[in-house]
């Protein structure tokens, strides 16, 4: 059977049911990478240009893990998928980057999403997928269909609090998981705030959510608020982002803010990130508006899991004792 | 009002004119200084791109001599350019200046809005020819500044006095700035072009081709990119910019132009990147194509679509054999590393046009 690598970074977190389900019902195997390791960073900082973010040099990364193994290495070109924004401009050239930048390639399957008119965007989608894999247009529509449900149902775990992870197992084994508890949620709430490939890639952020939550910490995500919410959120504002991922975390945040009880924001920032010096601003703003304590966590390759931790800590004590405070 | 306005490389001569046409009083920033980026990167996110930077701290050295208002251009991404505004605006707000901000988006995507922002920058009763008048006078002051500055450009790797175009330069730009009607916009450009003409040069000299890319910001604000055009040019090269401020105002204001530029970029990058990303790959084909002997790329240090053709720029150089050497620049880029960089470049290029290689670039054509 043909397999299709598909690089376990960027929006793998997002879509990869998706994309396993399409795969699988034109009898193609969709292989990931393995979890992000110190060696597949190496490999990312090596291949790719230095002053690129760190996700983006994790996801060569695993380009270069999957080379030799598999048939064909997926690197869609995500330009648009549903609200009328697009993705930031690395995800639009990533192909090209990929391609022109990376030696002894097997073929990429890079087909370009561009949902904006719903019914026209499929069709083409469609069409490229057929286009890849030789196969009939309509069986290719019938597996996006198919895709669409497993994701709908991924999307609805994630709502309830799984990660991406735990939410992929309970549709792979059928199983019904169990959210891991927050603990009796004793030191306060805290909306981790972030791209999902900073919050659920646990190598690069020094495994953020679970140490937040062995901390006592009720950990809130942008993947626990539908996204209908988070962009009347965004439309709210004068003018809102142009980039998908940080439309949603820009309205997860000003949702929490405004509409939940919490007792904290930490901001997942990563290092030259283009975008994120925008969103980190406009969130401090925002949280400094509503008197709520903000941390910055900057990614960035050299960033320590001690280094991490330490300031976790700190912000979990600073609002603990707020808490307390309070309460007198 | 008192408004000021972005600063960027020459435009301030045009935006004082048009503004005090209008009935405003022009706050034009000083020339941005150690201390307007300073301030600006006290008080801008660390990752913001470095023209952010540098425009928040010059409306701040505007909101010291008085300015009220900001006027500005917007923008639909996908790049950070198009949220400018409403950033600065909050972070001005946020240390206790309540300007006010006139943004004028693109006016194909609402031209309502475009015509309500433009109409606070208009007199109540104004007639329309008066107002084409005002427009059409800024354009041909426009112009002549980006003439003589062509023109400079071809004179200063050729002078025999170092520093005399320079001088000269800035006394054209006195004239044309004292300049109000069309017909003395006119004279002023005539006499800036007698006295570029006067320069004395050398005209034997054997020069070489470089061809500047980039970000927009970056590559019209000398402050920033430390003059690397004219350091390039008392170097002995004849260095050709790819954007003037008039070409950027037909082409992304007015008319989506520049066709050859992205048909060039097809093979290596498919997809608008936002900023000047695509116009990147564009360009260093096309000066391939016209046999120029290397390229100089600006960026500013995290720009996303610099950073995006600066992954793609290795495999164009190599395919169509012309060297490009990229120059990230961000508030700690210092003058002597830049010129150090060039040096080398320009050695490293007239060592392969000495041995010949560069004649025999190959064009090769990808599908
Ligand atoms: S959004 Fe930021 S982190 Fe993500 S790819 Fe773009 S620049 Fe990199
Ligand atoms: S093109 Fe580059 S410098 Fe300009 S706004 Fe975009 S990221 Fe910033």
């Amino acid at each position: 059977m043909e397999t299709i690598g598909i690089p376990r970074a960027l929006a793998y977190y997002a879509y990869y049911p998706f994309w396993k389900t399409v795969m699988a019902t034109l009898g193609r195997e969709l292989v990931e990478s393995g979890a992000t390791t110190k060696a597949i960073l190496d490999e990312g900082i090596s291949e790719a240009c230095t002053d690129l973010c760190v996700p983006i040099k994790i996801f060569f990364g695993h380009v270069a893990e999957l080379k030799g193994r598999v048939d064909k290495i997926f690197v869609p070109r995500l330009v648009n998928v549903s609200q009328g924004d697009t993705f930031c401009p690395k995800f639009l050239g990533l192909p090209d980057m990929v391609r022109y930048g990376m030696k002894d390639l097997p073929p990429l399957f890079a087909p370009r999403v561009d949902l904006r008119k719903k019914v026209r965007g499929w069709v083409n989608l469609a069409r490229m997928v057929a286009d890849a894999f030789d196969s009939s247009i309509i069986s290719v529509l019938q597996g996006l269909e198919k895709g669409k449900r497993v994701q709908a149902a991924y999307e609805n775990l994630l709502l309830q609090g799984f990660t991406p992870k735990e939410a992929m197992e309970i549709l792979e084994t059928g199983q019904k998981g169990k959210v891991s508890d927050p603990g009796k949620e004793q030191v306060g709430t805290i909306a981790l705030l972030g791209y999902p490939y900073s919050l659920y890639d646990d190598f690069l952020n020094g495994n953020l959510l679970s140490r937040l939550r062995a901390l006592g910490v009720k950990v809130l995500t942008p993947e626990m608020v539908p996204e209908k919410v988070l962009y009347t959120k965004i439309r709210s504002l004068p003018k809102g982002l142009f980039w998908h991922f940080s439309n949603r975390v820009l309205g997860a945040g000003l949702y929490y803010l405004r509409e939940v009880q919490i007792d904290g924001i930490v901001h997942v920032s990563n290092f030259a990130c283009g975008p994120d010096a925008m969103v980190n601003k406009l969130l401090e703003l925002e949280a400094k508006k509503h008197s709520c304590p903000f941390l910055t966590i900057g990614l960035d390759e050299h960033t320590g899991q001690a280094g991490i931790h330490t300031r976790l800590e700190a912000f979990v004590d600073m609002v603990r004792w707020r808490r307390q405070r309070a309460c007198e | 009002m008192r408004i000021t306005f972005p600063y960027m490389g020459h435009s301030h001569w045009v935006f004082r004119q048009l503004l005090s046409e209008l009935g405003h009083e022009p706050i034009v920033p000083p020339r941005p200084t150690k201390r307007t980026l300073d301030y600006g990167t006290r008080y801008a996110p660390e990752f913001a791109c470095i023209p952010f930077k540098v425009l928040l701290g010059s409306y701040l050295e505007a909101i010291e001599l008085g300015a009220e208002a900001v006027v500005t251009t917007g923008g639909v991404g996908p790049c950070r350019a198009g949220y400018y505004a409403p950033l600065h605006q909050r972070i001005l707000a946020d240390l206790g200046y309540d300007l006010d901000f006139i943004v004028l988006e693109p006016p194909l995507r609402n031209l309502k809005d475009f015509y309500r922002q433009l109409r606070k920058l208009f007199p109540p009763r104004i007639g329309i020819g008066k107002l084409l008048g005002i427009l059409s006078r800024a354009w041909v002051k426009l112009n002549a500044i980006d003439y003589l500055e062509r023109l400079s450009h071809q004179i200063r790797p050729r002078e025999l006095e170092p520093g005399r175009t320079t001088k000269v330069f800035e006394q054209c730009l006195e004239l044309l700035g004292a300049a109000t009607t069309v017909s003395e916009m006119k004279a002023a450009r005539e006499e800036g072009r007698r006295l570029l003409a006067e320069i004395p040069v050398d005209r034997e000299k054997e020069l070489l081709k470089i061809g500047i890319i980039g970000e927009i910001y970056v590559v019209l604000e000398p402050f920033i990119n430390h003059n690397v055009q004219i350091l390039l040019e008392e170097m002995g090269v004849l260095a050709d910019r790819s954007i003037y401020l008039a070409d950027w105002v037909r082409g992304n204001a007015l008319i989506p132009g520049e066709k050859d530029i992205k048909r060039a970029a097809r093979p290596y990058l498919k997809e608008l990147v936002g900023g000047h990303g695509l116009n990147s790959i564009g360009e260093t084909v096309l000066y391939a194509r016209r046999g120029f002997d290397g390229v100089v790329q600006l960026a500013p240090f995290a720009c996303i679509p610099e950073i995006v053709a600066k992954s793609i720029i290795p495999a164009v150089s190599s395919i169509l054999d012309i060297p490009v050497l990229t120059l990230f620049l961000d508030e700690q880029t210092g003058v002597a590393g830049i010129k150090t960089r060039l040096e080398a470049f320009v050695d490293l290029l007239w060592q392969k046009k000495r041995k010949g290689a560069g004649a025999q670039w190959k064009q090769v054509t990808l599908a």
